[in-house]
């Protein structure tokens, strides 16, 4: 008899002590809940750092995730809008649908660069509200913390003291760790590189760093030969010290290029999973901060 | 402020110092009140230059506070214009599919069936030979409210008509893993029935889908799909309408004419393999289904069918991407199995009109089925190969007119069976950005009722203009 009321029991606090289900669209955002949530969250990433997370197809494992989540993490400004619209409309979870508090689109909280002032697809793929790729400026990582802090409070509201102390403890830790990069990042500004995709942006703009070219004719269009020779002529004047792509890019355009301009080309992990060393947040900066020095060194 | 409080006690603190040092020396009564005279004014002075002082690095502090607070509010009000922007950019998402052919067909397209089935009624595209313009495509999405999203499509056809081909609402917030649609709307039967024919990997639709549904089978009604909550993807869901469409026939009726229910399964397999599985079956009950055929003497003649049509399909797809990411590599295989079951009456030369069904009438029953199989391989980026594989099988008829001796069977020749048409299909595309795809395919099509082989060469564009498509599964 005991043994059944205390079943009864558990089935009755289950719920409360449920953890939040969350559906993270990229690692980046994975990572950030991991380091917000702890052991109160529950975390899927929908993408690895190896798959481009605008080619992303709205698989049936996709569906059946966040059928079951009580909050979608993702870039937004289109970067995912091939396949999140789907994902979200077909989930039959009310919960997660763009106008409810479980859907957190982070680079809506942050400044966004290279907005066009025109949009016109002769330009590429380019994304209205601007380069989606945010989380690679730490201070837009911290800026989104904080949100994220607040939708976690407002989310599991239980909990909210305990997100609210582990939202300041990352705040404080990260502050340090920014310091920490910029100080050992100063001899990169100024540093000229060549970069696949318009993804780094984010990362070029904070370090100081100047993008010479992409080797994407426009963004969203694969690599031509064409293009690449004429890249190469460019960097005979005016030469790059690193070529620069993510893990995910093909790297055959890269390496084409760097052999004939003899420029090193480099792997940034660009979210967390994307090298051995980024395994999480920190690892992300450190490692992307490390591999780029490595280029300044080589030279 | 304490850093201020201890420079401010230091400088008083010297400059007594300084001015106490000759005390030592001198020490005459009116001279000591002379010094402390002395000290008291600078004591003075110094109190009010350190009050100005500190005036100034209060009004410092309040302005760089402020300048902080505007900056901060610039930041902010910036980042409320961008998501503004991006939302006035995408309501309601807008877009149109160009797309257009050159075609080279060894047998007159006009003349065109399937051996042994009964015409879909749907438009075998590409249509005709030489250059065509092929179906443009218009698309209006959009959240209606927090509630209903509502999407609209319409076909503008090259022979200058619209044809609204999905116009439908959908609910948002039912919840529990539950979604219902109410308009007209593709049905989700099947795999290829719900995508849109400028999405397909080959230029034409698989026999099978012209045979059993006349291309997609697209209703008036409603649908109500619910998923499982499950790590598996399992989904479940029902259809009724209106039967507008083949294989119904459009029936003049309260309540619903046709009905479908399908199951779907699928899940990743590791990082680099993913599969859908699905089992479907739709009803519906035609009345008056009318089809053009020829009798013995080569006129023509008008037959119809009613009775009740039952069509099952299974189908399967698998995708492979080197650590799930298809940008560089990547394979797709596709094949779904179509089985009928038709029975009820056939009336043999309608043209007199609707209102009497057959002046010759009797039993009609035939079993038939077919299937395609198709692989589309990415082997570098922008460059796909893919080979297709369809076949059909026209199962046996029994036709009661025929049987009794009422018409001889020579007079329905589109619906001789025990044939088994076929075609195989090769296609190369390129496409130089995710929004502009270039075709050229291959067909060898044995499905006419007259054996002959038809050789056909397709070249064909499709491009997407407005608001980013959709990457379904
Ligand atoms: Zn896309």
């Amino acid at each position: 008899m005991n043994k059944f009321l205390f079943a009864l029991l558990l089935l009755y606090v289950a719920p409360v002590q449920a953890k939040l289900n969350i559906f993270a669209c990229e690692p980046e955002w994975g990572a950030l809940a991991q380091e917000l949530g702890a052991d109160r969250v529950d975390i899927y990433t929908a993408t690895t750092a190896l798959q481009n997370p605008h080619y992303i197809e709205a698989r049936p494992s996709l569906l059946a995730k966040a059928r079951r989540a009580d909050l979608v993490i993702c870039t937004g400004a289109e970067l995912e809008a091939g396949w999140l619209p789907i994902v979200l409309t077909q989930s039959g979870n009310a919960k997660i649908q763009a106008s409810s508090p479980g859907f957190f689109e982070a680079s809506s909280f942050v400044v966004k660069l290279e907005v066009p002032q025109s949009l016109d697809r002769a330009q590429g793929d380019v994304h209205a509200a601007g380069n989606p790729h945010v989380h690679l400026d730490p201070h837009n990582i911290a800026k989104i913390a904080t949100k994220l802090t607040e939708r976690f409070a407002q989310l599991d509201a239980a909990n909210a003291g305990a997100y609210q102390a582990q939202g300041g403890a990352f705040q404080e830790k990260w502050r340090d760790a920014i310091a920490g990069w910029e100080a050992r990042a100063a001899p990169l500004k100024g540093l000229p590189i060549v970069t696949y995709h318009k993804d780094m942006s984010y990362l070029i703009n904070w370090l100081g760093l100047i993008e010479l070219a992409n080797l994407e004719p426009k963004p969203g269009v694969p690599p031509t030969t064409g293009h690449l020779t004429d890249l190469l002529e460019q960097l005979e004047k005016k030469p790059a010290k690193a070529i620069v792509r993510s893990a995910y890019n093909n790297p055959k355009p890269a390496q084409w290029l760097a052999e004939r301009a003899r420029v090193p080309a480099i792997v940034l992990p660009f979210t967390v999973g994307g090298s051995e060393q980024a395994r999480n947040l920190y690892g992300l900066f450190d490692d992307s901060v490390a591999r780029l020095l490595s280029a300044t060194n080589a030279q | 402020m304490l850093s201020y409080a201890l420079a401010r006690a230091a400088l008083v603190g010297s400059a007594l110092c300084v001015l106490a040092a000759p005390l030592a020396v001198a020490a005459s009564d009116s001279e000591l009140a002379e010094i402390r005279n002395e000290i008291n004014k600078v004591r003075e002075a110094y109190q009010t230059r350190i009050e100005a002082l500190e005036k100034r690095l209060n009004d410092a502090e309040a302005k760089a506070q402020s300048a902080q607070k505007t900056a901060a509010q610039a930041e902010a009000a910036a980042v409320g214009v961008q998501s503004r922007r991006s939302q006035n950019s995408g309501n309601p998402a807008i877009s149109l599919i160009l797309q257009g052919t050159y075609a080279n067909f060894s047998e007159d397209p006009e003349t065109r069936s399937i051996a042994g089935f009964v015409p879909g009624g749907g438009e075998f595209f590409p249509g005709s030979r030489g250059f065509s313009l092929a179906e443009s495509e218009l698309n209006i999405a959009a959240s209606v409210d927090p509630y209903f999203r509502g999407l609209f499509t319409a076909a503008l056809t090259p022979e200058d008509e619209i044809e609204i081909e999905e116009a439908w609402i959908q609910s948002l917030s039912l919840g529990a893993g539950f979604t219902a649609k109410a308009g007209r709307f593709f049905s989700g039967i099947g795999y290829l029935n719900e995508i849109h024919q400028h999405a397909f990997d080959f230029v034409d639709f698989p026999l099978a889908y012209q045979a059993f549904l006349g291309g997609n089978y697209s209703d008036d009604g409603v649908q109500l799909r619910w998923l499982a909550p499950t790590d598996l993807f399992i989904e479940v869901g029902t259809e009724a309408g209106r039967g507008r469409a083949f294989p119904a026939s459009d029936r003049n009726k309260n309540g619903a004419a046709s009905g479908a229910v399908f199951v779907h399964v699928g899940d990743d397999l590791g990082i680099s393999h993913s599969y859908r599985a699905g089992l479907s079956y739709l009803h519906t009950a035609p009345r008056e289904r009318s089809f053009d055929d020829t009798d013995s003497l080569g006129n023509p003649v008008v037959n119809a069918f009613r009775g009740n049509s039952r069509l099952w399909l299974a189908d399967l797809v698998y995708k492979y991407a080197p650590d799930g990411n298809a940008q560089v590599k990547n394979f797709k295989l596709q094949g779904e199995y179509f089985w009928r079951h038709e029975s009820g009456e056939l009336g043999f030369d309608d043209s007199a009109g609707s209102a009497q069904f057959g002046a010759l009438r009797d039993a009609y029953a035939a079993r038939q089925s077919g299937w395609y199989v198709q692989g589309v391989y990415q082997f570098m980026p922008r460059w796909r190969a893919g080979v297709r594989y369809d076949r059909l099988d026209s199962g046996n008829a029994v036709i009661g007119l025929v049987q009794n001796g009422a018409v001889p069977g020579d007079n329905f020749p589109l619906l001789v069976t025990g044939k088994n048409p076929q075609r195989a299909s090769a296609m190369l595309d390129f496409s130089p950005s995710e929004f502009s795809r270039l075709r050229l395919q291959y067909a060898r099509d044995e499905s006419r009722p007259d054996g002959v082989t038809d050789d056909q060469i397709i070249l064909q564009y499709i491009m997407s203009l407005g608001a980013h498509g959709a990457h379904r599964f």
